[in-house]
């Protein structure tokens, strides 16, 4: 009988007790505090309070080793007599115009060839985004020694095959430099586009394209009406992410030409950057780099707002 | 065993027998009447273009960083386009006449911790605003992802202020503790989507037995979430590799530089380039990117298009 007592004993084993730090971390609210803290805490104080003081430092004439005094508008008014800086304004709306229009272009163009049924095609996708993982600098580089002026293998190969009789240049006078720096842009975005253009195809249904075809629709008729709009979120999305960062690109325009010639390819970022730091004028750098932040909200809101309007509008057609 | 094995792959292979049929019937390019050589000329040369644009400038590295001295500035007598006499000159020079390992290691040390830094901080910040659900929670994941939208080359100019008043200058902890603003948003944008994916339910049950919250954290969300984090950690990394204003603007003495800064400014110097070493360089520090990110590469895609789809 006392045999048939004790194996439920067994069984409730008693919860151990929270210590208290257990029990505070779960009361909710010190629980949401104590989670967003390191996130939060690290933004506020390396994100938002340098984003308010590049602001501020714009307003003063500060160098490097010395704190500088309120002057107003100052760098602003020299900075729109400055020809380098209207120069740098230039180049950066046209390699932002031009990169985002040829990345868009050959990046679709890939994605749809790549919505193909082809062999290997995980491994194709590998090979593809390899100029997007390795270091922008690296195949800056790797350009630099392509557009050589001596030495540059694409000059060979046109030079070989007699379409030239001279070594193209490059990167030595204003426009070929600037178009040489585009192509290097373009290169480095076509993956990122393609990538993500091709998962945006991927959850396009088969059936639209079965209903288009009963219905006798030529295959540009299937882009127009079917892929393109049902594109268009993700297209708005990569768009918006790829203008602002080209817009503010400093990397590979660095490494290439530094500016130069006769600072014709300057960025506004590398001229911020050569005015700020080597420069030691922090004030001024400061006022160029906030100078972007103008444009960057019209690009956004400008690529935001047009496609996401043009997608609620083919919604509400759809409907 | 074997036999059992056997039996297991003739079952495959019953199995697979009829799929090669199926997907063709449902294959978009099955229901138009193009040939096979109209296949090939609309999306095999077109292909085989975009894979030789945009792989030749590496094939170019490669060659460049192999090629002794003598062939390299000399088209007339060699073949461009393949060595003749393959020399490991300019690596030998890279290893042991430069501070390159030493660039390497200060690389991998900046990339890993802040990865760790911004994994931890980027888990608990999406955690709480996915699962806690407090109020304005949306309100403060849309501020994280806005921060994204913020690029460096806006911020380095305050950012070389504060760190020079901090007494970071010229010191590896600039760059741990700069880098988390542009990985954390991303991290934290990546992980809410991946906690989204993870039913609801089995934290419920786990409340319902009695678990805590960070129980539930650590014993439950956690080990389901770990691919979203393997992304998050591969992304953090290559980002981190990669990054190079800041690197520029915070470091100024020789051996603490990062790979991407210090072969620029490094190893360009006078009027003669060494054009073997630097692709040399180039071609060994892309090398870990490309093998990390290699092993991971399904992981990336996913977690790339995943957060695209967002």
């Amino acid at each position: 009988m006392t045999q048939t007592q004790d194996p439920p004993l067994a069984w409730t084993r008693r919860r151990r007790e929270l210590n208290w730090l257990e029990r505070m971390l779960d009361w909710k609210p010190l629980l949401v505090v104590a989670c967003m803290l390191p996130a939060v805490g690290l933004l506020m104080v390396f994100l938002t309070y340098p984003l308010g003081l590049g602001i501020w430092l714009a307003f003063t004439d500060t160098q490097i080793g010395r704190k500088g005094v309120w002057v107003g508008l100052e760098n602003f008014e020299y900075m729109l007599e400055d020809p380098i800086f209207w120069n740098a304004v230039f180049y950066s709306v046209f390699y932002t115009g031009v990169a985002t229009i040829g990345k868009f272009g050959l990046g679709l163009w890939l994605a749809l060839l790549l919505n193909n049924h082809l062999p290997f095609k995980s491994l194709l996708r590998a090979i593809i985004l390899l100029p997007w993982i390795v270091p922008t600098v690296l195949t800056a580089i790797a350009f630099w020694w392509i557009y050589n002026p001596q030495f540059s293998i694409i000059s060979y190969v046109l030079i070989e095959l007699g379409w030239r009789d001279t070594n193209v240049d490059f990167i030595n006078t204003a426009w070929s430099a600037r178009w040489s720096l585009i192509a290097a842009n373009v290169w480095r975005g076509i993956p990122f586009v393609a990538i993500s253009l091709l998962a945006g195809l991927q959850t396009i249904s088969p059936s639209l394209y079965e209903a288009a075809m009963l219905d006798g629709s030529t295959p540009w008729q299937r882009f127009r009406y079917i892929t393109f709009p049902m594109l268009l979120p993700i297209l708005a999305i990569v768009m918006t992410f790829s203008i602002i960062f080209t817009f503010t690109d400093f990397q590979l325009v660095y490494a290439i030409t530094r500016g130069g010639p006769v600072n014709s390819t300057h960025l506004l970022a590398t001229l911020a950057f050569q005015r700020g730091i080597p420069g030691g004028q922090l004030g001024e750098g400061a006022a160029i780099a906030v100078s972007m932040i103008p444009f960057l909200v019209f690009a956004t809101l400008f690529s935001y707002f047009a496609l996401a309007r043009r997608k609620w509008q083919q919604g509400e057609g759809d409907d | 065993m074997t036999d059992a094995r056997a039996a297991a792959t003739t079952a495959d292979d019953h199995g697979m027998a009829p799929p090669p049929d199926k997907p063709q019937a449902t294959a978009p390019e099955a229901l138009s009447w193009d040939s096979r050589s109209r296949r090939v000329v609309t999306i095999y040369v077109p292909l085989a273009c975009f894979l030789f644009i945009l792989l030749f400038p590496f094939y170019w590295m490669s060659v460049t960083a192999f090629k002794p001295n003598a062939e390299l500035y000399d088209y007339k007598t060699y073949n461009p386009f393949w060595i003749g006499s393959p020399t490991l000159d300019h690596i030998h020079l890279l290893l042991f006449k430069t501070d390159y390992p030493r660039w390497l290691w200060t690389t991998m040390i900046v990339a890993f911790c802040s990865t760790v830094l911004s994994l931890v901080a980027s888990t608990l910040a999406a955690y709480a605003i996915q699962r806690l659900r407090f109020k304005g929670s949306q309100y403060v994941g849309l501020a994280i992802y806005l921060a994204y939208l913020v690029p460096p080359s806006i911020l380095f100019i305050p950012l070389a202020t504060m760190v020079f008043q901090l007494g970071l200058f010229d010191s590896p902890l600039a760059l741990i503790l700069t880098y988390p603003t542009f990985l954390i948003p991303f991290c934290t944008w990546l992980l809410i989507g991946y906690f989204k994916s993870i039913p609801y339910e089995l934290e419920e049950c786990a409340l319902i037995d009695g678990a805590t919250r960070v129980q539930i954290l650590w014993r439950i969300t956690l080990p389901l979430a770990v691919p979203g984090l393997i992304s998050a950690g591969i992304f953090s990394f290559t980002l981190s590799w990669n990054e190079f204003i800041y690197a520029l603007a915070f470091i100024q003495s020789t051996e603490k530089k990062t790979v991407p800064v210090a072969i620029l400014t490094e190893l360009v110097t006078g009027d003669v380039y060494q054009w073997g070493a630097l692709m040399a360089g180039s071609l060994l520090g892309s090398i870990p990117v490309a093998l990390f990110y290699s092993f991971f590469v399904d992981y990336y895609v996913s977690s790339l298009t995943g957060a695209v789809k967002e």
